[in-house]
């Protein structure tokens, strides 16, 4: 590996980080605010234009808060818990793409911390499942009889929607020939009829479905906020942190929200291709105007999932535990098996 | 054990589509994405504050004339005071009434804004405000002397109104 190779990952690491922890805050404030909308409230709007340095004060907040560790709670695996979850949240994103490659400066960039990776969605899901671990050590750690039953609660519950998650992608997967998001991506550039841009959610239209709902469900949002249900378990796993372990474990999940969006993009929505208009005559020279403007498609398209996952948690009430487990092996696993089964027998028939 | 599954004869039960759940989602999202545009409630405080109808009632004030209070320590609202806040000492004035407090008192943190001050008063003197903005920073604070208790009659016409139509 070349000086220049090692700048340019670490560069794309550090845009990637801050993209992260910042998107993260603001999708706590676009939270609070969506919520009061929906609500007939205005939501914060003191910190900043219109509360836009919001999330800023509440960090510093968690920062100057005591950190406390309940008695007899494992030390050790208390400290660990809240990491994991960031740590995990943080490094998926190493393999979404965010534009075409493009030239700077003569040097050629992949806009990927680990680009062609040929394991690319099995990593994905590898990482995504450890990522109840941290969740489960936080409430098994803190000693805490509501702690442990949110954790416990969200193990079950992420063990089982992990499972139509993985069955769900792989229609997708078979229809693409390829578990690299990068060639995924690159796929579904082209058009059918010549106008239609060839996302996969026209092709596994089931498949995204049962994606989405297991996607709310892996992150723990409501409706399956089950793990930190506040009127049943105080707050679930993270009852016993105060401060910045806190804020790790809020930071993770709204992280996970906003890599579940762009996941949602990249997989189903096209990623960062930006229909028709990157056509243009215009870019075939300036690629690293289309690279923006990918970026900025993207983004947008993320946006509009994370206002999902925002809409969503403020008009749908928390599924009960049985109806979670009825929903996950008795409804989202069969029709995933049988959205895996029917792509298979028109792949083959088509042949 | 053999388990049997009882339904209550007041449950229906769902239609194919609602057993569904996606239309139902789809229609309650529907509605709150439709209360997002709705105008809000919410008063921005600071900025917009709350102007209170006459019968309202705020602190409890000294009514201020050209002449001076118009209290003549008589004591009666220290009297019947049921959190005993108030403290009245009299003295005597050349004016027509002869006498006024010298020292008239209120601890704000034992007032409960009962308003039997106001209703004992014979001379109208002691009247509920639309001051509702009440903090302090020390207990000490709370304790309104006449420099925080006078307010000129002009600004309470209101409640001066209101207690002529309804008083008694």
């Amino acid at each position: 590996m070349e000086l220049i190779d090692v700048i340019v990952l670490v560069v794309k690491i550090l845009i990637v980080l801050h993209i992260f922890l910042i998107g993260a805050a603001y999708v706590v404030l676009l939270e609070r605010k969506v919520s009061a909308w929906i609500q007939d409230r205005v939501g914060p709007n003191r910190v900043g234009w219109r509360g836009s340095l919001q999330s800023f004060a509440d960090v510093l907040k968690l920062v100057l808060k005591e950190d406390i560790v309940p008695g007899h709670a494992n030390k050790f695996f208390h400290f660990l818990a809240p990491v994991i979850s960031i740590a995990i949240a943080i490094s998926v994103w190493a393999v979404i793409p965010f534009c075409s490659p493009f030239t700077v400066f003569g040097v050629e960039i992949q806009p990927t911390i680990a680009p062609n990776l040929n394991i690319g969605i099995l990593l994905l899901l590898a990482l995504s499942s450890l990522g109840v671990y941290g969740i489960t050590l936080a409430g098994w750690a803190s000693n805490n009889k509501y702690s442990l039953l949110g954790g416990l609660r969200s193990s079950a519950q992420m063990i089982s929607y992990e499972l139509s998650m993985g069955l769900s992608l792989i229609g997708m997967m078979l229809v693409m020939g390829s578990v690299n998001i990068t060639t995924i991506v690159a796929q579904q550039g082209g058009y059918w009829f010549g106008w239609l841009p060839k996302w996969n959610i026209f092709v596994q239209p089931v498949g995204f479905l049962i994606f989405l709902v297991a996607a709310f469900a892996e992150t723990n949002r409501a409706p399956f906020d089950l793990a930190e249900a506040e009127p049943e378990l105080v707050g679930g796993f993270h009852t016993e942190y105060t401060g910045l372990k806190f804020g790790l474990f809020f930071l993770a999940e709204y992280g996970n929200v906003i890599l579940m969006s762009a996941l949602m993009t990249t997989l189903f929505f096209g990623g960062y291709h930006l229909p028709w208009v990157e056509d243009l005559p215009f870019f075939k020279d300036h690629t690293g105007l289309l690279a923006l403007a990918q970026f900025g498609a993207l983004f947008v398209k993320a946006l509009f999932w994370i206002f999902f996952f925002v809409w969503v948690r403020w008009s749908i009430p928390r599924f009960r535990y049985d109806q979670l487990m009825n929903l996950g092996w008795r409804v989202m696993f069969p029709l995933a098996l049988l959205n895996t089964v029917i792509t298979a027998i028109v792949l083959a028939a088509m042949k | 054990m053999a388990t049997k599954t009882v339904i209550a004869s007041s449950t229906k039960r769902m239609t194919f589509w609602e057993k569904l759940y996606l239309p139902e989602i789809a229609k309650g999202m529907g509605l709150t994405l439709k209360q997002m545009f709705q105008p809000k409630f919410t008063r921005e405080y600071p900025e917009e504050r709350y102007e209170p109808a006459a019968s309202y009632r705020g602190r409890p004030v000294l009514v201020q004339e050209d002449y001076g209070e118009r209290c003549v320590a008589c004591g009666l609202c220290s009297r019947v005071c049921p959190a005993i806040a108030i403290e009245v000492q009299a003295a005597e004035t050349e004016q027509e009434k002869e006498r006024y407090p010298s020292l008239f008192e209120i601890n704000m943190l034992r007032c409960i804004f009962c308003a039997f001050c106001e209703e004992a008063c014979p001379e109208e003197a002691i009247v509920m405000s639309k001051d509702y903005e009440l903090t302090f920073r020390r207990p000490e604070d709370a304790i309104f002397g006449k420099d925080r208790l006078l307010v000129p009659v002009a600004k309470l016409q209101d409640r001066l109104e209101y207690l002529r139509l309804y008083k008694g």
